[in-house]
């Protein structure tokens, strides 16, 4: 009886740790398999503790080379896209032109295509005109998709940004470029971070269409699927958690700053 | 802390001259010529989308004018874009920069210029508007009060020729607003800057305003100090908007020197020649006005002790309401339907209720004449046409 009761009175502390363990899961199990010593080629059954891997994260021929073309493909499509992609949101709060309406509802078409499908027809684009697949091709593929993305995280913000601001900094003796350096910019911000971040991660996992458009280069996800045919080396364990652990670490300094700024200022 | 280099020359003066804006087929400023005195509290009132806000705009360069120039002191700005005129704004909602803290809110005008130190003077503009204690909050942190003096400080740090304020007391509680209309008086007063100050609100306008223009649809009814507008209404438009007026609909018996005899309803009624605006021919129309304050009460049984020369109506009280320092009621009289008496409550007379039958009587020289070819209603609450009835005036 007073389980029942108890459990009434804290139901959703409950539901709520549960979630946080079906969403937390997947991770911690990467983890634990990062420092496992298995038997045959494949990490899927605990068997001993230890840090090799993590000794040697490059150990595996050519993790490390795709780690870093996935890096370096993530990084240019974000710079790509969240240029692009401010302009557009910009664009499409600020200005009345012709074709704003269908411009606003076109963008969201690369969201809504089945991946593979649009995989598939960049493929027939690419052959069709003669480019050679590699790097470059990837890159004007993650570009394209992440874009959408970045537009929507964009506007969200310019939309709620009241205009009357920036009159006001060019009341106040700021010129176009300083109005937008000083006024605009800082206050589109946030959605401009999130937008990139939202791009940064799209580019670097994604595998649907980066296999269609890679030709015979090897990114970090392909390396991935790739190596699970033949047994999964546990560095890719050792890639994974490390990726984790520097997001989480982003996430706790951002938030103390945040606190520290605060704190200061009351 | 008085006024900076140039504009101590006659060249303070804002002058619009022809100045029109439209939007499409949409005339919202009619050409319009407005000169504010250096140094004064200028208001421009009206209700909203008469082309009070956007007369301002025009003067601050946010918006540009269809036709028309704008001239600040000797210089034309007409040309100029907002950052490059000597003129600063107090938005409406402020409009406080919510990235940035107080202090560097109020700097920003200072940076932007190039002015490498600011400390001195962010710091005594602070103290001016009394938020000294708060220069390293974000604007989200403060009141709304607080937050309008912010905007203040912010626009007066740059000593601007003009400083314009779009309905920056628009958002505030009436208590506040009270507070502030003071504070602003005060802050004007001690910087000796010319202030132009946009309002829908009457009663802000008369408190603060040296020179009131009132404004409906697109164009100046009148332009005048706040007692004059009060006491000499050209327009119905005016005397609804600025306090209330009862009007009669009287027919000119004779004009002879300084006085005009009406007549209205049997009785006679005298008109000061100098209060009329209307063409007084006689057998003409002229609309006669009195505000509710001026007109003395007295009940039937005693007519007879009201003294000579003084105008008089009867009539029958239909309502009244009592409100502390005074009593309204509204009087139906043959002349006129609901007519508004406001009376001091310093003796009350207990047969004053509704249905008891009165003379209403005043002083001949508190009657103004307007011209009666226009509606009664123009610029009165709830009149759905300020904007239409602006149009029959025209």
């Amino acid at each position: 009886m007073a389980f029942v009761t108890w459990f009434k009175r804290n139901v959703v502390v409950v539901a709520g740790l549960l979630t946080l363990a079906y969403l937390l899961l997947p991770n911690v199990v990467v983890t634990v398999f990062s420092f496992n010593r298995p038997k045959g080629r494949f990490n899927y059954e605990w068997q001993q503790f230890s840090t090799d891997a993590w000794r040697d994260p490059c150990g595996v021929s050519g993790l490390c080379e795709s780690l870093g073309l996935s890096l370096q493909l993530a990084f240019w499509a974000t710079l790509g896209a969240t240029l692009l992609g401010t302009m557009i949101a910009f664009a499409l709060v600020r200005y009345r032109f012709r074709a704003r309406g269908a411009v606003n509802s076109l963008i969201f078409l690369p969201m809504a295509m089945p991946e593979v499908v649009m995989a598939a027809s960049l493929l027939t684009l690419f052959l069709n005109m003669g480019a050679e697949l590699g790097f470059w091709t990837i890159l004007i593929a993650h570009i394209m998709f992440c874009l959408s993305f970045v537009v929507v995280a964009v506007k969200a913000r310019v939309m709620s940004m009241d205009p009357r601001l920036e009159q006001a900094a060019q009341d106040l003796y700021a010129g176009p470029a300083q109005t937008f350096l000083r006024v605009t910019l800082p206050i589109a911000a946030p959605g401009i971070a999130a937008g990139a971040l939202l791009a940064f991660a799209l580019s670097f996992d994604d595998f649907i269409i980066t296999n269609f458009t890679a030709g015979s280069t090897v990114t970090f996800p392909m390396f991935v699927w790739g190596s699970a045919q033949r047994g999964t080396p546990v560095q890719i364990n050792v890639i994974g958690t490390a990726m984790f652990v520097v997001a989480v670490l982003l996430v706790l300094v951002s938030m103390a700053v945040g606190n520290r700024r605060r704190r200061q200022k009351a | 802390m008085k006024t900076t280099d140039g504009t101590t020359t006659a060249g303070g003066d804002v002058r619009l001259t022809g100045i029109t804006k439209s939007y499409g087929d949409f005339t919202a400023v009619h050409p319009l010529d407005l000169t504010v005195p250096q140094g004064s509290f200028f208001a421009l009132l009206g209700a909203s989308g008469c082309g009070k806000t956007t007369t301002l705009r025009m003067i601050a360069g946010l918006e540009e004018p269809t036709a028309g120039t704008v001239h600040l002191g000797d210089q034309d700005v007409t040309a100029l874009p907002p950052y490059k005129r000597p003129v600063n704004t107090v938005f409406q909602s402020y409009a406080l920069f919510p990235h940035l803290d107080i202090y560097e809110n109020v700097a920003f005008g200072l940076r932007r210029r190039g002015i490498k130190s600011v400390k001195k003077q962010v710091e005594e503009m602070l103290e001016l508007v009394q938020l000294g204690e708060q220069a390293r909050k974000k604007p989200h942190q403060l009141s709304g009060g607080q937050q309008q003096r912010v905007a203040v400080a912010r626009a007066l740090i740059n000593h601007p020729k003009v400083l314009l304020l779009d309905e920056p007391l628009g958002a505030l509680d009436l208590k506040l607003r009270r507070q502030m209309q003071l504070e602003l008086k005060r802050i004007q007063t001690e910087v000796g800057i010319t202030f132009v100050h946009v309002t829908h609100d009457q009663e802000e306008a008369m408190t603060m305003a040296d020179c009131v223009a009132v404004m409906n649809a697109g164009r100046v009814e009148q332009l005048g100090t706040p007692a004059d507008l009060y006491e000499n209404p050209r327009t119905t438009f005016v005397a609804n908007f600025l306090g209330t007026s009862n009007f009669i609909e009287a027919e000119v018996d004779s004009a002879s020197g300084s006085q005009i005899v009406l007549k209205a309803g049997g009785g006679k009624l005298v008109l000061p020649e100098a209060r009329n605006s209307a063409p007084a021919r006689t057998g003409g129309k002229v609309l006669l006005g009195v505000r509710p304050e001026k007109i003395s009460l007295t009940h039937a049984d005693e007519a007879g002790e009201i003294p000579e020369g003084r105008n008089r109506i009867t009539g029958r009280i239909a309502h009244s309401s009592f409100i502390g320092v005074s009593t309204q009621y509204v009087i139906d009289s043959p002349v006129c339907t609901a007519f508004e008496v406001y009376v001091q409550n310093i003796d009350r007379d207990p047969r004053l209720v509704p249905g008891a039958e009165v003379v209403l009587h005043w002083n001949p020289d508190h009657t103004f004449g307007l011209d009666a070819a226009q509606s009664l209603l123009a610029g009165t609450v709830g009149s759905a046409g300020v904007g239409t009835a602006g149009e029959e005036v025209a």
